[in-house]
């Protein structure tokens, strides 16, 4: 023991140890090993294997627990199958009642929970007890609400069913709280599979459900490790999976889910720029640094890791870095004084070294604090890299690990497009005092959280999840309820119907109607009529087998130019939605000049003349509806912290891929386009393969329209060929697939190469004509993703 | 703020005085001070660090140390200052100086701060000890006298013997941003303390913003300041941590345009060892382990001794302490 004289001379802080007795006791009446939660109850594993789950700040067994055979899946699945007919039913004030139950239960177990998340993943006892567990308790306060209020809220939605949740291990608590505060409250049941590293708050947990009464086979929790994953991932009868995870991983669950029905939401890496301009509060940037990247221990998906600096500033905010480097403190994540605790794993640790080296190898310069390391357990230094550029592999791929890279730039616009260029969407910071440059770039960075002068700030109201390939779907707030309900309509819905007749064939016709004088339907693209790039075409058909005109064959290449022409014109979604509307507004005009003209096609198509007329007025009144909503689908501000605006923005995709059904040629055309262009989209529509002439008639009203070139492009053909070529395209943000349900299949799987976001319909056929069915706002919802941008104020 | 930094001059020496400079607006006037970042940062100081047991107590003796014992009243006397003075000599309780294993050299506090008229009666009763005399000047608190009387009243407490004077800034140059006029006073009242040492107290709960703390700041120390401190304690917001945050900051980036080395003095609504030791983490993490000691640290504070007491008592005994058990201040 130090003497108080010798403590005055070095004012050392000493050691500071959170007592982990009670955490302690619980692991030892443990000693058997945990098993899973299944049912309501702790059962064995069928397999009888375990595995050892190690504290990594000391390299010490912590417990063993039971390896989740696919039979434990069954069980778990069965048991939440059984469990949901029941729990779905309850009023959603009974739901509510549960939740509050069971958060009172949390709270109140708050410094074990605390205690115990830190020995298992490394965690600071600092950031378990003052961020993660407060953050558990709050989503399912949050949670709680939302059950309450399901039926006036989400009126017309009802829950998915079973769902099956994977979570990551660097917040085990707080990623369990996020998938299953919102399933329960939605009336869903869950079958969970913690991380193999971290799964011991999970069945802590587990006896809290136990100890508030909740129904057995509401939550069920199977340990395991990517195995046990994969057979819940492959469970027929799961109907949604929620992902939180690697981007690699969330990939192949893509795949492996393509054509299932199964709804999935995926929440993946990321490499999240974090921009300090010139003007910022320096000294607050460097602390907000010390959150992004050195917060639990920098396996954060949301990590803001890549740090851009304007040259003007970088020197000195450099400088001002390393400093405070030098003050953070690692080590024992149970010691009160400590900032990095340990890397939660030996493999993790190795691959942080690896790819740390492979830095230096390529000519990065690697600074990293100078304080202790210990010698024992899994530890790694606050490391920053200098000299990098964006062809450097540290500043490509996500470190996972307590390791900022940083890169100058010299304006705002350089800014941006460095923060952008990169495959990932998840988070961005910005600081800066000058508010028009702060707004200015979290509009234009395309991530799904922009953090203003602030950093990592989280919120149960708010929406949490990323663009591109960072996966999609949102976590918390209402944008994160609708990743757990599906509309009620959508059930007992007809399968489409396979095409009859022939393929579509460039070959002469046997028999063709003749009329007026023939008018020769080209692809539409970029605002020009255009010869399809095959030089071929198509003799469409009516239902009576005879030609009524012809139709270009469009190819891959077709496609590449209707994306292109997209891309270009991506001042849309900048122009304000009264523009949008207006134009939406001047085609429906044009439409309904030409009403009768529209009737007597699709009456050619073979459709009654009443119907035909009904389906023409239908698309103007449709029409007007997007036209309407332009304006009025907008964002909201979530209650979250104090002193704070978190505005959540719906902004579009971007480009959109449309394949249009071949029910309702005219209709079912419109009912895809317009919700996409009026959010801001600009579209590639693929219409009905079989009766595309009412959407190449439609051009013509586009042409008269004002519609800028490049924001409406057509291209007719085989729709499973230019599908394929659209889902594989790495340009293309979002797809919408309405045909038959391989087709379905086929484009979800081909999507997961950027991890684009698919709607479909799931082979099912809709009444285009019905209002609950054909428009709304669920078609606005997924023409556009939800950018929660954080702004502290105050002065 | 995005000019180069001139290389690190002049004495680097613990004790040597600011030599102060010329106004150099340029080194604050595009300053940012955001402020939910502050706090952030302030309310997260206290719980990243934690001190217990015997760095805890270690810790409070060093608190202890740094005290500036205040009395500022209305109604002070010559004898109150006395017993003030005595209190500032022998802080802790003999046998808890002897349980710390300090008794060869027991701990006392920075200074003894009074008004001018107590000066005199503070340096005779403090004879001998070493313990200077700080007194607060210029038209405490308000600092609306006539600058000759304010310069007066610096030379009649340096004159009665006084080390130390706090002075008050003259708030309305803050608030206009008259930094010139703040300049001049500031250097007015340096000049006026001769060998004293010149304390400026900034009245941050009068200037409000952040902005204008940092401002404030790197003006009193250009003007030759050797400490700056927070507040009088008459002001209706005294010391709080993202003030103190925002004050060492400035006093660190002087500290790299000039190489001078100020102290920091947070003053008013301290009471406690809790704060006591927030304040010690916000200097350790902020300044590093050299802003420890009281030629560079001062708590302006009264009662938070008492309770520095109890602690040191809790700490050596493992029981409770009363407050009677400890000789008022």
């Amino acid at each position: 023991m130090p003497t108080i004289r010798s403590v005055l001379e070095s004012m050392d802080y000493g050691p500071s140890p959170e007592a982990n007795t009670h955490a302690l006791a619980w692991l030892e009446n443990h000693r058997g090993g945990f098993n899973h939660f299944i049912g309501g109850r702790f059962s064995a594993s069928s397999g009888g294997e375990h595995f050892d789950v190690m504290n990594p700040a000391s390299d010490t067994l912590l417990a063993r627990v039971a390896q989740g055979t696919e039979a434990d899946i069954d069980a778990a699945v069965k048991a939440a199958r059984k469990a949901f007919a029941s729990w779905s039913k309850l009023p959603g004030h009974a739901r509510a009642r549960h939740l509050y139950a069971i958060v009172r239960l949390v709270q109140k177990r708050e410094r074990f929970l605390a205690v115990l998340e830190s020995m298992d993943n490394g965690k600071p006892i600092r950031e378990s007890r003052d961020i993660d567990i407060p953050l558990v308790t709050r989503h399912f306060y949050h949670h709680a609400g939302w059950a309450e209020l399901m039926s006036t809220e989400f009126r017309g939605y009802g829950p998915v069913g079973v769902c099956g949740q994977i979570i990551p291990w660097n917040f085990p608590l707080l990623m369990l709280a996020w998938k299953i505060a919102p399933a329960l409250a939605a009336g869903n049941t869950v079958v969970l599979k913690p991380a193999e590293f971290t799964p011991l708050t999970a069945l802590a947990f587990a006896e809290i459900c136990r100890e508030a009464g909740l129904p057995p086979g509401v939550v069920n929790i199977v340990c395991g490790d990517g195995t046990t994953g994969a057979h819940l991932v492959n469970h027929g009868s799961v109907d949604k999976i929620a992902f939180t995870g690697s981007t690699d991983v969330g990939r192949l669950i893509r795949q492996a889910t393509a054509g299932t029905g199964k709804k999935l939401s995926l929440e993946l890496g990321g490499k999240s720029p974090f921009i300090v301009y010139e003007d910022a509060d320096l000294d607050a940037a460097v602390e907000g640094v010390v959150d992004a990247i050195w917060f639990n221990q920098g396996q954060v998906c949301c990590a803001g890791s890549r740090l851009l600096i304007q040259e003007g500033v970088a020197s000195r905010f450099i400088a001002k870095l390393k400093r405070r480097m030098e003050t953070l403190r690692v080590g024992d994540p149970l010691d009160k004084s400590i900032d990095v605790g340990a890397i939660v794993a030996p493999v993790q640790l190795q691959r942080i070294r690896e790819l740390v080296k492979q830095g230096e190898a390529e000519g990065g310069t690697l600074w990293q604090s100078s304080c202790a390391i210990p010698t024992k357990g899994s530890f790694f230094a606050p490391s920053l890299f200098l000299d990098v550029g964006p062809a450097s592999t540290v500043v490509q791929e996500e470190i996972f690990g307590p390791v900022a890279v940083a890169m100058t730039f010299r304006t705002p616009e350089e800014a941006v497009q460095l923060a952008n260029h990169t495959r990932y969407g998840l988070a961005a910071t910005v600081w800066s005092e000058n508010l028009n440059l702060a707004l200015d770039t979290a509009a234009r960075v395309k991530a799904g959280v922009v953090w203003v002068n602030s950093t990592n700030l989280f919120d149960a109201a708010a929406g949490f999840g990323g663009y591109k390939e960072s996966g999609f779907g949102r976590e918390g707030g209402r944008e994160g309820m609708y990743e757990y309900v599906t509309g009620t309509w959508l059930k007992d819905l007809p399968q489409v119907a396979l095409p009859k007749g022939p393929a579509l064939s460039a070959l002469p016709a046997e028999i063709a109607e003749h009329g007026s004088i023939d008018r020769t339907a080209k692809l539409f693209i970029g605002g020009k009529q255009t010869r399809p790039d095959s030089g071929y075409s198509y003799s469409v058909l009516n239902p009576k087998g005879s030609s009524i005109g012809q139709a270009g064959l469009g190819n891959r290449k077709d496609i590449r130019n209707a994306v292109e022409a997209a891309v270009k014109v991506a001042g849309w979604g900048g122009a304000t939605a009264h523009n949008r509307a207006q134009v939406l507004y001047y085609i429906a005009e044009n439409l309904s000049a030409r009403a009768t003209e529209f009737a007597q096609r699709l009456g050619d198509m073979g459709q009654r003349p009443k119907l035909a007329a009904a389906e023409v007025e239908a698309s103007i009144r449709r029409i007007f509806y997007y036209a309407a909503q332009a304006d009025k689908y907008d964002g909201r501000v979530h209650s979250t912290r104090s002193r704070n605006v978190t505005l959540a923005m719906n902004e579009p995709f971007g480009v959109m891929g449309l394949l249009c059904p071949d029910e309702a040629p005219l209709l079912g055309f419109v009912s895809l386009v317009m919700p996409a262009i009026a959010m801001g989209n600009r579209v590639v529509a693929v219409p009905s393969p079989r009766q595309p002439l009412a959407a190449t008639d439609f051009y013509q009203v586009l042409e008269t329209s004002d519609v800028p070139a490049g924001v409406i492009n057509i291209a007719t053909g085989d729709r499973e060929e230019l599908a394929r070529t659209l889902a594989e395209h790495d340009e293309v943000d979002c797809l919408w697939y309405h045909g038959a349900a391989a087709g379905c299949a086929a484009v979800e799987k081909a999507s997961a190469g950027n991890l684009k976001s698919t709607w479909t319909n799931q082979g099912r056929q809709l009444d285009w004509f019905s209002e609950m069915q054909g428009q709304g706002e669920e078609y606005l919802r997924h023409a556009t993703q939800v950018k929660n941008i954080w702004i502290p104020y105050g002065e | 703020m995005n000019q180069a930094l001139p290389p690190h001059g002049g004495n680097n020496a613990a004790h040597a005085r600011n030599r102060g400079t010329p106004l150099h607006t340029e080194w604050f006037e595009a300053v940012q001070v955001n402020l939910s970042a502050s706090e952030r940062r302030a309310a997260t100081l206290t719980t990243r660090r934690s001190v217990k047991k015997e760095y805890q107590a270690a810790w409070l003796v060093k608190a202890m140390q740094c005290i500036d014992l205040t009395t500022l009243a209305g109604d002070d006397t010559d004898a109150r200052v006395h017993r003030l003075c005595a209190k500032a000599m022998r802080p802790l309780r003999g046998d808890l100086v002897k349980a710390l294993g300090l008794a060869d050299d027991p701990p006392r506090v920075g200074a003894v701060c009074v008004y001018p008229l107590l000066v005199a009666p503070a340096v005779k009763a403090l004879a001998g000890s070493g313990i200077p005399v700080a007194s607060v000047a210029t038209g405490f608190p308000a600092g609306l006298t006539p600058l000759p009387q304010r310069l007066a009243e610096i030379r009649y407490a340096v004159d009665q013997g006084a080390r130390e004077i706090d002075i008050v800034i003259h708030r309305a140059q803050v608030l206009d941003q008259d930094w010139a006029a703040l300049y001049d006073e500031v250097s007015a009242m340096r000049e006026a303390c001769g060998e004293a040492h010149l304390k400026a107290i900034l009245a941050t709960g009068d200037l409000k913003t952040l902005r204008n703390v940092y401002k404030a700041s790197m003006v009193a120390m250009m003007a030759g300041a050797d400490f700056i401190k927070t507040s009088t304690g008459k002001e209706d917001v005294n010391a709080t941590l993202p003030v103190s945050l925002t004050m060492v900051r400035a006093l660190r980036d002087y500290g790299e345009y000039t190489g001078e080395k100020i102290g920091f003095k947070p003053a008013g609504g301290i009471r406690t060892a809790k704060d006591a030791v927030a304040w010690l983490i916000l200097m350790k993490e902020e300044l590093g382990r050299e802003w420890l000691e009281p030629d560079l640290f001062r708590i302006g504070a009264s009662s938070m001794l008492a309770d520095i007491e109890r602690q040191i008592e809790h700490f050596v005994t493992g029981r409770y302490a009363a407050l009677s058990h400890h000789a008022l201040a």
